[in-house]
């Protein structure tokens, strides 16, 4: 008969980016329980909403995260545009895709890079890093923040990017695709990380649909749901399938990450096609009232927006249901059984963002 | 398994230049929209406050009795909302970030005191007194909005 014990694992941890805390129940090795505990980086950011205007409170939505910024914003754009029944121009929803796509293309480039980390493989971290940093850069020079764009606004965008600043991200990122594709196939077929992510941490296809998984998490489980077919800002005219796996391991979920970077370099070279020339703002006159649920696809996976308003400059409500959160029943069951050693793998292949989570 | 596969990137690797800047030696150019630092035109300012009041970080200060304008350098996120709301358009965002320092720092800057608008009727309104305006063009419209906040 094997003891118990229980092993603290967070909130300051070397593989977690951000603190969560998990308590490990072990019988020698083996995890039988976690038990999660969040809350260390709560922020009161969804109380502003009433102190702030709500014109003003689209710069507050930007800072729930750090990495999925731009797509918070323009949630939240899109929700109070959807309660004041703002059509916004065809350009800017194109401009929001393609800002969307990058953020996504940093989000899973920084992921990348956190994987390799975690099971201790510096120099691909390095690589995926690097590569990651051209993206950044293509982000700064368009909405003048690497990550924090400050580029949305009810009822549009705040900036315009140059037809020919498309194209040159189009042609940077073909270019890109090669250095990226070099540094993946390490990750889908190197032995050793391999041996790390192959057959760890399996969740079933009805084990994601019973404990609400979202995204790349749910999708490595071969369920077919993306937010972007419900098409907002300008998915409606994007091709775009999306990305399964049916193995449902650790190795599936890095797989359906990787082809959702080539596929975001797509949908980016699609957009740039269809874009047409014209405002990216229209005039917001008023206040909004009524109540409206969001949901879009961030890389993590998706998230819920509900804006509830009172026809007075202060919205009533705002809440944000992160994908990560949606998550987290998930990744608490697949590290049931499985190895100490392994633990980290599994916390990293959800993607986790734990800022979003807590607010 | 293929104990060369990593030939081609130690290859390349050998034999290029290094992906990273040496930072402070080598400065970096920002590209040309970079939200780097607040800059204000103070002598066009006429301090309405309204980069004030829409900071979503409550950085900028204005007092329209002293006549100054102030940011908390590292109070500052870089949004960019008090460019965009700027009446006067005397505020733009410069390239560079604030350099770290030891300590959090307050840059005021002070209206000239012959942009000042002289004081009206000192007993009637004082605020209105200290408004700084600029001599040309907001002469005529600046106190009829006053009038109409005060009615």
């Amino acid at each position: 008969m094997s003891t118990r014990s229980v092993v603290p694992f967070g909130p300051q941890h070397p593989v977690l980016p951000e603190p969560i805390h998990l308590d490990l129940v072990l019988e020698d090795e083996k995890v039988v329980e976690a038990v999660p505990s969040i809350g260390f980086i709560h922020r009161g950011l969804e109380s502003l909403v009433g102190k702030k205007d709500f014109n003003d409170y689209t710069y507050i939505a930007e800072r729930i995260c750090g990495i999925c910024s731009f797509m918070h914003g323009m949630s939240y754009c899109e929700a109070v545009e959807h309660i004041m029944n703002i059509e916004i121009p065809e350009r800017a929803k194109y401009l929001r895709t393609i800002w969307c796509e990058l953020s996504r293309l940093h989000s899973h480039l920084l992921w990348l890079g956190l994987l390799a980390d975690g099971f201790g493989f510096e120099s691909l971290f390095m690589q995926s890093w690097r590569l990651r940093e051209n993206i950044l850069d293509m982000v700064e020079a368009s909405t003048g923040g690497r990550l924090i764009s400050s580029v949305n606004k009810i009822g549009g965008q705040l900036k315009d990017v140059p037809n020919d600043m498309i194209r040159g991200f189009v042609a940077k990122l073909k270019d890109m695709e090669k250095d990226i594709r070099e540094m993946t196939d390490t990750f889908l077929n190197d032995y050793t990380v391999n041996s790390r992510l192959r057959g760890v941490g399996i969740l079933t296809k009805q084990q994601a649909l019973d404990l609400g998984a979202v995204g790349p998490f749910m999708r490595a489980s071969g369920i077919a749901l993306d937010t972007r077919k419900r098409g907002y800002a300008a998915y409606s005219n994007i091709e775009l399938e999306p990305i399964t796996s049916d193995i449902g391991d650790c190795y599936a979920r890095t797989y359906v990450r990787i082809q959702e970077i080539f596929q975001s370099i797509d949908i980016i070279r699609q957009a740039a096609e269809k874009i047409p020339d014209g405002e990216v703002a229209v005039p917001v006159k008023g206040f909004p009232s009524g109540e409206y649920f969001m949901r879009v696809e961030q890389p993590r996976g998706e998230a819920i927006y509900y804006v509830k308003a009172n026809g007075t400059k202060f919205l009533d409500r705002f809440r944000v249901r992160t994908p990560t959160f949606a998550n987290l029943p998930g990744m608490l069951e697949t590290l049931k059984g499985c190895q100490l050693a392994d633990v980290p793998m599994m916390i990293l292949t959800i993607d986790p963002c734990i800022s979003c989570t807590e607010r | 398994m293929n104990i060369f596969s990593f030939a081609k990137t130690e290859l390349k690797n050998l034999f290029s230049t290094p992906a990273t800047r040496a930072y402070p030696l080598e400065p970096r150019n920002y590209p040309e929209r970079t939200r780097g630092h607040v800059v204000i035109d103070i002598n066009t300012c006429v301090l309405c406050g309204m980069c004030s009041r829409k900071c979503p970080a409550d950085a900028i200060k204005v007092d329209r009795a002293a006549g100054t304008w102030s940011i908390e350098r590292f109070g500052c996120v870089q949004c960019g909302n008090c460019v965009v709301s700027c009446p006067k358009k005397c505020l733009s965002m410069g390239q560079a970030y604030t350099e770290p320092d030891a300590q959090k720092r307050t840059d005021t800057f002070t209206k000239p005191a012959d942009q000042m608008k002289p004081p009206v009727a000192p007993a009637a309104k004082p605020a209105a007194a200290a408004a700084a305006k600029p001599q040309k063009p907001a002469e005529s419209a600046a106190p009829a909005a006053e009038e109409k906040k005060n009615a």
